[in-house]
């Protein structure tokens, strides 16, 4: 008994919590409503139920991270590392990277309005077969970019390479692309890095990648663990502004 | 009604979300590890909260602010509301007389980078690998600052129509200058903020704003000008966590040197 009423202290603090961070958006939105736009909010009533659903839905997420997504994270990075098949982990990296990304919703919905610029910028023929077959290509590109770009990402762990020589080059990549790279492209190439990573796969990613440099010997989870977020980032504007140049 | 429907399709969408990574993890742990997920009953019930979580937040979102942020970020953005509803529309605004809108664009980056679900996870983290050296809600800060200044210039740019690639160069060079002197141990995560920082609760908002302001700005098209506002959110934040860990530092070195010269 004492334990469950503990927990509900436990959860009824961390509801406070996420109460908490979302204040600001609260604040900023009644503030431009009420005296910048000078309006009323309206449907108050669905509003407030909405935001409740937001802040329950905040601390479950977090917890579940505690208990699930992390400790599976870095439960299958131990059990990568004392395996030490580099084969199997890049094929993981690899899997994880290409399978969370090519279903992403926001990727399939930025996917489908590059279509339409590219139909209506005349670079594909502005029929619906058209459109959708360049749509999908550019979805694998991305998937696969991202999958590349954790393996990458993984083996410089190992390896223990210091991350700004791999970005900076990416940066270089970046920029040369951009200069023989179709304008319409380069402004949905430059947004495809930010959203490959979704909620569940940040995560998950950071789990494995602060696992695999605390098994590894001579590794710092701070200086090597993180980055792979940044691969994943970084990489896809490459392959996106390739794709375009081959249409 | 309507909400069992909202409910349905957003629990399908999640599930479709999370299920390839299910199916990954099985399939590894099956055939590959071939060992006993540890914890296994926790692990399952830590899945399922973050399952739940994520569609009562996104059920929540949509029925709360999404309606109400993408009407006002229309509403800023419409020439009526710009020119003060007094002069005529057809007159050249300058852009400077979207000062609201950067003002909004500003406060909105950074409000909803503070609630976003993937930048709280990279920042208990951050937290723990550290040792409490890089705290969840200085990381928080210092990424929320980034995206709202980002996403500010990034709505300026629009209404100028200034080519997106001068700015994220112009950016590149900064964070190279940066990573050369920024302390080790933060750089790395620094490179990541920036990708994490655009998921649930910001790319919705903001690509309301770029696409309103791109529609009503004359000149510019929703197609071409619309993009680019998640480039500068993922751009900013490196920036701005490479500065939060040399102010960080620099406060540090400064004690230090206080103590010597006091025991002197």
């Amino acid at each position: 008994m004492i334990r469950l009423s503990r927990h509900r202290y436990a959860f009824l603090y961390s509801l406070a919590g996420s109460f908490r961070d979302l204040s600001p958006i609260i604040l900023v939105v009644s503030f431009f409503q009420l005296f910048v736009l000078q309006q009323p909010i309206p449907n108050l009533g669905e509003i407030l139920f909405g935001t409740l659903l937001v802040a329950l839905g905040l601390t479950l997420f977090i917890r579940g991270l505690e208990l699930g997504l992390f400790p599976i994270g870095e439960a299958m990075a131990y059990a990568f590392a004392k395996k030490g098949s580099v084969f199997w982990l890049m094929f993981f990296a690899f899997a994880l990277g290409f399978g969370t990304t090519v279903a992403e919703p926001a990727l399939i919905a930025v996917a489908n309005e590059a279509s339409i610029v590219a139909a209506g910028g005349g670079v594909i023929e502005n029929t619906e077969q058209a459109m959708r077959a360049y749509s999908s290509g550019l979805r694998y590109t991305v998937a696969l970019s991202v999958g590349f770009a954790i393996v990458i990402g993984v083996f410089r762990i190992l390896k223990g390479w210091p991350i700004q020589y791999f970005i900076i080059a990416g940066y270089i990549g970046v920029v040369i692309m951009t200069a023989f790279a179709p304008k319409e492209i380069v402004g949905i190439a430059y947004d495809s890095g930010g959203v490959t990573t979704s909620t569940i796969t940040v995560p998950l990613v950071t789990a494995l990648g602060v696992g695999l440099a605390s098994s590894i010997k001579g590794r710092n989870p701070m200086i090597d663990g993180f980055g792979l977020i940044a691969f994943a980032s970084l990489l896809p504007m490459i392959f996106v502004m390739g794709y375009g140049m081959l249409f | 009604m309507e909400f069992l429907d909202l409910l349905w399709k957003t629990g399908i969408s999640t599930v479709g979300d999370v299920l390839p990574i299910i199916l990954i993890i099985v399939g590894f742990q099956l055939f590959v590890i071939r060992k006993p997920i540890p914890h296994l009953r926790q692990v399952i019930v830590g899945f399922l909260y973050v399952l739940v979580g994520l569609v009562l937040f996104l059920i929540g979102l949509e029925k709360a602010l999404f309606p109400l942020g993408k009407l006002m970020a229309q509403q800023l953005t419409d020439p009526v509301f710009i020119s003060g509803g007094l002069n005529v529309v057809s007159e050249a605004l300058q852009w400077h007389d979207y000062k609201w809108v950067y003002v909004f664009a500003f406060a909105i980056g950074f409000s909803t980078t503070i609630a976003e679900p993937s930048l709280i996870a990279v920042a208990i983290k951050a937290q723990e690998v550290s040792g409490g050296v890089i705290s969840v809600w200085g990381l928080r800060i210092a990424v929320g600052i980034g995206v709202a200044v980002g996403i500010a210039i990034g709505t300026f740019r629009i209404v100028t129509g200034t080519p997106l690639h001068y700015y994220i160069i112009t950016g590149y060079v900064v964070v190279v200058i940066q990573t050369l002197y920024a302390p080790r141990m933060i750089i790395a995560l620094a490179y990541d903020s920036g990708g994490v920082t655009t998921s649930t609760v910001t790319v919705p908002l903001v690509a309301a704003l770029g696409l309103g302001l791109a529609s009503t700005v004359p000149g510019r098209s929703p197609l071409l000008d619309g993009f680019g506002l998640i480039a500068f959110a993922s751009l900013f934040p490196m920036i701005t966590v490479m500065g939060y860990a040399q102010i960080t530092q620099w406060k540090i070195n400064r004690l230090k040197l206080q103590q010597k010269e006091e025991q002197r």
